[in-house]
């Protein structure tokens, strides 16, 4: 992705790249690039109620060299589309792609002449988020997400070679981050773990 | 950022700096810049002698592009602007970044369906797009909406209108670098999405308003909420005050800047926030009264600066005047009555509850058509697949967005879909005063013209 690839074999990197991955999803900045509806949201999410500082990420960037996550916020026109390639190829390595919304996943409810039919027709997408407008919450979540993703990128061909088929377990952040969560970041709540959660709450209530 | 040069300049010429491509096109070279030094960049295009291979005067006009992506420029607009210096001598806007063939799918589509499509054409103002198609498609059907209906799409057109007008000052902040402004804007903004989503069940794009009325009965507790509301925004809105009206550099970012005098704005058909900055009091609730704003008790702000800063208090003023008439249409809801029309071949089924697997139909309702009466379902199976038939015509009605006059013109050859569905955006009108406002000032002029005009893209191209 970036300068590691051009390291030589056998350096011992294990550790580095996690430490890596970590610098790079606690302060990945988005860049600017709204469309529609969604992009209301997307500021909303950035704006004090949901405040996206709290995840390093409340600084979009103008210029896409200071980028390294596009968040798609709309609808992708035939004619933006250009545009957008553009903007993803200015973009430094390493880059993400997130596609906010029905419309820059799938067309959505625009199966037109005039839409793109998602925006992975144009640049590869790492994550994609439906939702006409999705919440501010669901944009977080997706956002974490990614975080997640990140935080398990092979740093080098080496280690992606290793990593063949290698899946990252994405929980929702409503479990990853919960309170009373029996897990933490850790694995999803059996059933029974549950179940023994909601009766922990329930008995709570008055 | 692409710069392009008009004259002809043929020959080899050195290399640029490294941030610098240059290309070569039948108008003349284009740089495309992505960082690096502004001066670097200028003294290479003007900085060469004039030569064999036909160099360039410093003098020499320059045109800037600057979009479709740009944070300064509300959306995906984007502006072509000659400068001569930091002079801008001609603007030209290029829209259709965002055309989404809203307008060419209703057409696909019944006439209930439409609904959905054209609440996500303006996007910040959904419940007027809703209405004013509504309004049309029950001019064609030659039907009076119930009266209760007409006062909830009253108040939701009016809190619509504030979270608008919210956005409208917080990008405008934004764009102008008063970043307090925007979290400011998009705090209050959330408390009227909060009230939104309560009321209709979505934040944005709801599709509340419905040909024949509105999709159901406001909720319960909804007149607590709404009270809350007044009182959480009547409390905050004079620190807007504090943190913009008086602040002297928002008022040296603004003030006689964009100027449109009256003229000029009845020349270019330009309505709203722009119009009224000019001293028109032209508003449509008022003249032209439609959904019972005749019965509202409430003022038109007016400037008659006709700049930037006149535009930004008129929107200040307008937030508290539809605040009063949130108000007055709560104490009209205390009255009961139906929310859609009786006419069961028009009003959509939507006695919805909450089940286990989430909000559909009512029990009551699907006990109705599926066990009771034959007729019952039928009548729901002809709605919801072919949609109920329109009389053939044409017809135009128009609201007041927070924008200006939000015409819609529709065609129907008597079928069950639109033949032609047409909106008359605000936006798309007033955008075409973006060169008159801007031409003769400075660039950073140009953001804040563009900012007052509040185009949203959305509803421009469609």
């Amino acid at each position: 992705m970036g300068l590691e690839e051009k390291l030589p074999n056998g350096i011992l990197l294990a550790s580095v790249e996690k430490l890596v991955n970590w610098t790079r999803k606690a302060s990945l900045f988005p860049a600017t690039f709204g469309l529609a509806c969604c992009a209301i949201e997307m500021m909303t999410t950035g704006a004090p109620r949901y405040d996206l500082g709290r995840f390093g990420m409340e600084v979009f960037r103008a210029s896409p060299r200071q980028a390294d996550l596009m968040i798609v916020a709309g609808r992708v026109s035939q004619k933006m589309a250009p545009v957008l390639r553009q903007i993803y190829d200015q973009m430094a390595e390493p880059k993400w792609v997130l596609a906010m919304g029905v419309c820059a996943s799938s067309g959505g409810m625009f199966n037109n002449y005039a839409v793109v039919q998602g925006v992975d027709h144009v640049v590869p997408v790492d994550m994609y988020l439906p939702g006409c407008p999705p919440r501010p919450e669901m944009l977080i979540d997706a956002i974490l997400k990614l975080h997640a993703k990140i935080m398990e990128d092979p740093l080098t061909p080496g280690r992606a070679a290793d990593m063949v088929g290698h899946r990252t377990e994405l929980l929702p952040s409503s479990v990853r981050y919960s309170r009373n969560g029996v897990t933490h970041g850790l694995r999803p709540p059996s059933d029974a773990e549950l179940a023994e959660q909601t009766a922990r709450v329930e008995a709570l209530r008055p | 950022m692409t710069r392009s040069r008009t004259p002809e300049t043929p020959g080899a010429v050195p290399d640029g700096p490294r941030h610098s491509r240059e290309t070569r096109t039948t108008e003349g070279r284009m740089f495309t810049v992505t960082g690096g030094d502004w001066d670097d960049l200028v003294s290479e295009v003007g900085g060469e002698p004039a030569g064999a291979d036909g160099g360039f005067e410093s003098d020499e006009r320059i045109i800037v592009n600057m979009g479709p992506q740009h944070p300064s420029t509300h959306g995906v607009l984007r502006l072509i602007l000659e400068i001569e210096g930091e002079t801008v001598t001609q603007a030209r806007s290029v829209i259709g970044y965002l055309h989404t063939g809203i307008e060419k799918s209703c057409e696909f589509r019944n006439w209930t369906q439409g609904v959905t499509f054209l609440t996500r054409a303006d996007y910040l103002s959904p419940a007027f797009n809703e209405a004013v198609y509504c309004m049309a498609v029950e001019k064609l059907l030659g039907i009076e909406v119930p009266r209760r209906a007409q006062v909830i799409r009253v108040l939701l057109m009016e809190l619509t209108r504030i979270s608008s007008h919210l956005v409208a000052l917080a990008t405008g902040g934004m764009e102008l670098g008063a970043l307090t402004g925007m979290t400011a804007g998009f705090r209050e903004r959330e408390e009227a999405l909060h009230l939104m989503e309560f009321l209709t069940g979505l934040r944005m794009n709801m599709a509340f308003i419905r040909p024949g009325g509105v999709a159901q009965e406001l909720p319960e507790g909804y007149r607590e909420r709404v009270q809350a509301f007044l009182e959480v925004m009547r409390s905050r809105l004079p620190e807007y005050d504090k943190l913009l009206t008086g602040q002297p550099i928002w008022q040296g970012r603004t003030e006689g800047i964009g100027v449109l005098p009256l003229e000029a704005c009845m020349q270019l058909g330009v309505t709203g926030p722009v119009l009224r900055s000019a001293g028109l009091p032209w508003d449509l609730r008022k003249t032209m009264p439609y959904s019972g704003y005749e019965e509202y008790d409430f003022e038109v702000p007016t400037a008659t600066e006709a700049d930037c800063f006149a535009r930004f208090r008129l929107r200040l003023a307008e937030i508290h005047e539809s605040l009063r008439i949130m108000e007055q249409a709560l104490a009209k809801l205390a009255e009961p009555g139906p929310v859609m029309v009786t006419d069961r071949k028009i009003g959509w089924p939507a006695q919805l509850s909450l089940g286990s697997d989430g909000m559909g139909n009512s029990l009551e309702y699907i006990r109705q058509i599926m066990g009771e009466s034959m007729e019952s379902l039928i009548h729901h199976f002809k709605l919801v697949t072919e949609g109920f038939a329109v009389p053939a015509g044409q017809v135009y009605t128009a609201v007041e967005s927070p924008r200006g006059e939000l015409g819609c013109q529709l065609v129907s050859d008597g079928g069950t879909r639109p033949f032609r569905v047409h909106l008359r955006d605000p936006s798309f009108v007033n955008l075409q005063s973006m060169p008159a406002m801007s031409e003769g000032g400075m660039i950073a002029d140009v953001v804040a013209a563009v900012a007052s005009i509040d185009p949203v893209m959305g509803g421009v191209d469609r």
